[in-house]
Parts: C-alpha cells; structure tokens; sequence
C-alpha cells in the first residue's frame, strides 16, 4: 500500500466516518475531514514534485477517492470535485507563471478548489455559456449565475466557465481559476437532498475579477476532452466504488455473523452475498480498466480527444452509477431490516441515498444522449486489448 | 467539378453546423472558434461521408481533425487518396 493510500485510510476511519452522520443529518461540509486532509497534505497530491506536491497519478486519486468513499462520500466527492480542478491546473497550466505559482500555493497551502461550470439559462449543457470574460487592459471581469457551486463558501478557489470573449458563441468557452479576494459570492439557493448532503452545492452569483493571465491558453473544450471528463468519471467513480465496496462489507459482516450463530447452515443472504461481490467485481473492474486507458493516452491530445475514448469515459460513469446503486440495494435486501434502520451497525441508509446521486450528478441521460450521437460515427473497434 | 473545399463548404452550409455564414470563414479559421459545437460535429462528419462517399477511420475521429476546412480537406484528400488507390 502506498503511504498516500494509508494516509487517506487514516482520514477515512478516524475522521471522515467519525463524522459522516452529523455532515449528513446537518447537511453542512464535512470541516473536520478537510482539516485531517489538509494536515495530512492530501489536498495538493497532484501538484508534482518540482511544485512541492507527491506528483500522485490519477490512479493514486481514484484510489484516494474509493478510499474516502467508504466512509464518508461527501468528503470523498467533495475530494474527488477539488482534483478534478488541480488536474486542469497541473495539465493545461503549465506554461504559464500565475499558474505555476498557483501550483505551488496548491501544495504549500494546501487550498481547497471548487468549480463553477453550470450556469442559469443554458438547460444543463456544461459546454455552453452565458456569461463571458470581460477583458480590458491586461485585468477582467465575470459574473456567472451559478446553478451550482459545490462548497462554494468553503473554498479557497473556483475554476469558473465562460466564453472567451462577450462576442464568441456559447461554445466558444475558456477555464479560469479566480482565488478568494479575487470573487464575492451571492447566495441563490440552497442544498437539502436526498444523499451527498454534506457537498452543500448551493447555487451562487459569482462575481470575479482577475489578470487575463490567469484563464487557462487551451479551449475549455480541449481541457474538458482531455482532462475534466476523464478525471470526473474515474474520480467519481472510485468514490462511488467505495460506497458500494462499504456497503458490501456491512453485507458480509451480517452474513457471517448469521453463519456463526447457526453453525453448519449456510445463511439465507449468502447467496445474494455471492451475488453482491460479482457485481462490485464488474464495477471494479470497470474502473480499473477505465484507469489504465486513461493513464496510457496521458500526453497525447490525439488519444484523449477520440472519440472512442470520450464513449469509454461516458460508458464508465453511466455503467458504474448505476451499478452502485445495485449493489448497495444488495447489501440492502442482505442485511434486511438491520440495513433498513439508521441506528445499526449494518445501516447502509446513507449508502443508498448517497449512490443515488451517482446517475443524477450529470444525468446519465443526458451521457447516454451524448454518446448515442457520438455512436452516429463510431466504428467497431473488433480487437479485445487496444 | 467543384473543388473539395468548396464541397466541405457546401456540407457545413446545408447542415446549418454553424451559427455563422461560412462564407465569412477562411479556410484556416477555427471552425469552434466560430460556434461549431461537439453535437454539430458529428453531424458534419455525417454530412461529409454522405457528400464524399467515405467513411472516417476512428483514427480520424477526433476534435482536431474538424477544426478547420483546411484540417477537413487535409482528412478527405486523404481519404480519397487512399480510395483511389485501394
């Protein structure tokens, strides 16, 4: 195991579940887990090494993100959504003196960066905008209606959405990170759900200004393809493994413990025991293959922007999604009323209505919609390894 | 005969791909630059294997090879070079 694994368990047991229940009966960010993080310097893990960070993959990440998820998914998602946007920084930003010295106060302080990519008045499309930077003489200005920033008020950054310039058409969007003392927030509603209440992703008016500097060269378009699409569905998906991989080990607890009790007698869950682990096998599976193809067309823009590529990171997510709220719905009928309750060592409550939010966080929908038209041009690809 | 730049042209007009005229475009400009969506592109691919009797290899399914008439032409010709010599 490596030592950023073991430290991310650490946080997940001591911290994170320590507290899972109160972030989600409040619905308020998980603050104790994002101090234990932050101590732990896990929040700058991807800055690489010549910045100050661990320089940790995105393999590392996801097994970060499954690692947080079995305890507390807010925290893991909450997680997962920050490395999202240091992965924009660390791939696109490269070339640029503000954002390298955004690198290293990403590693040295260990900032906390959320997003702001979906907008009042675009019907949900994340790849069209309303709002656009207003750039004059070297400084700008944005204002974004904000359906959603998640733990807006608790971050030290956003990377917001925009088109490039007021004349560009809605597709024509840029990337760029604005720092606190750098944006106002105006609160526009409020976060009460079903599950992953702790991400508090209340809907906001950012106000921003900035040196043009700090938008990112590359077209968002390009920085979504290669690196924000990638990095959510995997990241997303490790913590929605996790859940389900908590939910199964409640499961096993509850058979075993039956199995003890009537020695001799296989119990009646055992089978959908059986069950359960086949299909926490296949979702595994499906990330870790998802993983691997990600980190073998790192660094090549050819790779990562094929189309064949963007249908293998929709399928991950639109696959995994729904397959953790089959397993824990296994877990669930397994552990039976123990799972059923809030007040049990078995309760996979949370678990459920956690995953839930697993194919409604960009609707599948609207994936499956996306890589149906991509499907319109695709060819079969006939090999079994690429 | 018409060219295969004005036929690409002629394919991104009637499929109506981009908020703008295309004869306001040069060969080289940024065609998402312009407005041309990731939606609109496959309909642009579509359009073009329909025009050119073609089929784009997956190898050419990408962002970049689009970005442009000149970029398309450069793909097509390509194509039907290969075409011809098959």
């Amino acid at each position: 195991m490596t030592d950023l694994l073991q430290r991310a368990r650490r946080v997940g047991a001591e911290v994170a579940a320590q507290h899972a229940g109160a972030v989600d009966a409040d619905a308020r960010f998980p603050r104790e887990s994002f101090a234990a993080l932050k101590a732990e310097k896990l929040l700058g893990v991807m800055v690489p090494a010549e910045f100050g960070g661990a320089g940790a993959s995105i393999s590392d990440i996801a097994a970060l993100c499954h690692a947080l998820g079995q305890h507390c998914a807010s925290t893991a998602m909450i997680y997962a959504m920050h490395q999202i946007q240091v992965a924009c920084v660390v791939r696109h930003g490269l070339q640029s003196a503000w954002h390298r010295a955004l690198l290293q106060r990403l590693a040295a302080e260990q900032l906390l960066l959320a997003s702001a990519t979906s907008e009042a008045g675009v019907g949900g499309d994340v790849r069209s905008s309303v709002c656009a930077v207003e750039a004059e003489g070297g400084r700008f200005k944005l204002s974004k209606n904000a359906t959603v920033i998640s733990y807006g008020a608790d971050a030290d950054g956003i990377l917001a959405t925009a088109r490039r310039t007021p004349e560009s058409p809605a597709s024509d969007q840029v990337i760029i990170p604005v720092l606190k003392g750098d944006y106002r927030l105006e609160q526009t509603s409020t976060w009460d759900t079903l599950g992953m209440r702790g991400t508090c992703s209340n809907g906001y008016w950012l106000h921003a200004s900035g040196d043009v500097e700090q938008v990112l060269p590359l077209p968002y378009a390009d920085i979504s393809a290669q690196t924000m699409l990638p990095t959510s569905h995997l990241t997303w998906s490790s913590l929605w493994l996790g859940i389900a991989t908590d939910a199964v080990a409640r499961a096993r607890a509850f058979v075993r413990a039956e199995a003890r009790k009537k020695a001799g007698s296989v119990p009646s869950g055992a089978l959908r025991l059986a069950e359960a682990v086949n299909l926490l096998q296949l979702m595994r599976s499906n990330v870790v293959a998802a993983a691997r193809q990600y980190e073998a067309a790192l660094g090549s823009a050819e790779r990562l922007t094929a189309l064949s590529f963007a249908v293998a990171m929709n399928n991950l997510k639109t696959g995994t999604s729904q397959m953790a709220v089959q397993v824990v719905n296994h877990a669930l009928l397994i552990c039976g009323i123990a799972g059923y309750r809030n007040d049990s060592n078995f309760s996979v409550c949370r678990h459920l209505r956690d995953a839930h939010s697993a194919a409604l966080m960009v609707n599948n929908d609207r994936i499956l919609a996306n890589t149906a038209n991509l499907l319109l041009v695709l060819k079969d690809d006939p090999g079994l390894f690429p | 005969m018409a060219s295969v730049t004005d036929m690409i042209r002629d394919v991104i007009r009637e499929g109506g791909a981009l908020p703008v005229d295309i004869a306001t475009l040069g060969d080289t400009d940024d065609l998402y630059t312009a407005g041309l969506t990731s939606h609109a592109t496959v309909n642009l691919m579509l359009g073009l294997e329909e025009k050119f009797d073609l089929e784009f290899p997956d190898r050419l399914l990408r962002r970049r090879t689009f970005e442009s008439i000149a970029a398309i032409r450069t793909a097509i010709t390509e194509l039907l070079d290969e075409k011809v010599a098959a």
